[in-house]
């Protein structure tokens, strides 16, 4: 009885501790397990790629898991993140298609242009409203949806090898085995 | 005085003509029923803007705000409820987009925590109270004063007044 003040504070402290080393910028996606938006986007004018195509609800629902990256050409950690999907479109991982958040057409072609284009299909989301649906809130974010057009993983913020390795990758595995994966997201 | 006048209007009219594309690009959302209007910013204050995270999306600029300001008018001038334009958005950014969150089984500790815990104080405090009381009862009555003690005392008491 006389140690439970000190008991008390320890619980406390152990509770603050642990609140430290969460990441209040990480916010639970409300879409992770639901069908992804109904939405159709038209393709990014301008794109020199000559199967340019823009992005809608069915292109998810292929039956083979695909990526889907938010990204505009005035966002910096994008630009960070970029060399590595353009390493995972040509490992083939999966179909990498993106979302090209209020950006310019002639600004997102060029950016691609200098810094390599991994992309399948990319929608062009001039107001951003599509990006709402999806719950976007900052770019660049990653979403891992599997073949019937469902989230199951949503990554925010410039995407890092440990990332990959953590989630991603681990994700479209257990997909592709065709096995219910753990893998938090 | 007149001339006056015509100057000034004359130098006021281009400001105007200024203004408007430039509010154009800044376009701030507004209904123009006053009543629906009002609701929108009742329900905007509600929401918490998810890229500055503490602030609501009608004290904030950033441009994400912005975009979800326009779109609790647009619900609105569709003929959503309240309870219906935060359903819309909690269901594509979850709770946490309630700056004030609601009563369910994951927040009930959010709730009543601090009453549990001002319970839980006065209790102890109740508990450790009627703890003395009881040592107090219990404790033997104390000897009567002796002689030499009741003389000390009343000189202490003498010198003291």
């Amino acid at each position: 009885m006389r140690f439970l003040p000190l008991l008390v504070f320890i619980v406390i402290g152990i509770g603050l501790a642990v609140g430290l080393t969460l990441n209040p910028r990480e916010i639970p996606s409300a879409l992770i397990g639901k069908p992804a938006p109904d939405f159709a986007l038209p393709a990014l004018e301008g794109r020199a790629k000559a199967d340019n195509q823009g992005l809608s609800k069915t292109d998810l629902q292929t039956g083979q898991p695909s990526l889907v990256n938010v990204f505009a050409s005035w966002c910096l950690p994008c630009r960070v993140e970029h060399p590595l999907l353009n390493q995972l479109a040509r490992e083939g991982i999966a179909p990498i298609h993106a979302l090209n958040y209020k950006d310019q057409p002639r600004d997102a072609t060029r950016w691609l242009n200098e810094l390599g284009d991994p992309f399948s299909r990319i929608g062009a989301d001039k107001d951003g409203r599509v990006s709402i649906d999806w719950g976007v809130y900052g770019v660049p974010e990653t979403f891992v949806v599997d073949g019937k057009g469902e989230i199951l993983c949503r990554h925010v913020g410039a995407l890092t090898e440990h990332d990959v390795e953590t989630k991603i990758r681990p994700i479209l595995n257990d997909l592709k085995a065709g096995r219910e994966s753990r893998v938090k997201c | 005085m007149l001339k006056r006048l015509a100057l000034l209007i004359l130098l006021l009219t281009p400001l105007p003509l200024v203004s408007v594309p430039l509010a154009a690009q800044h376009m701030e959302p507004t209904l123009s029923d006053p009543a629906a209007e009002a609701r929108a910013r009742t329900l905007s204050k509600e929401l918490r803007c998810l890229v500055c995270q503490n602030q609501s999306i009608e004290e904030s600029n950033a441009s994400l705000a912005r975009d979800l300001r326009r779109i609790v008018r647009e619900r609105i001038a569709v003929g959503d409820s309240d309870r219906q334009v935060l359903d819309y958005l909690v269901s594509r950014y979850g709770e946490w987009v309630l700056l004030t969150p609601r009563f369910n089984a994951s927040t009930l500790l959010l709730w009543i925590g601090p009453g549990l815990l001002m319970a839980l104080g006065i209790l102890a405090v109740l508990m450790v109270q009627r703890r003395q009381r009881r040592a107090l009862a219990e404790a033997p009555p104390a000897a009567p004063l002796s002689e030499a003690e009741r003389k000390r005392l009343a000189d202490l008491m003498k010198n003291e007044g």
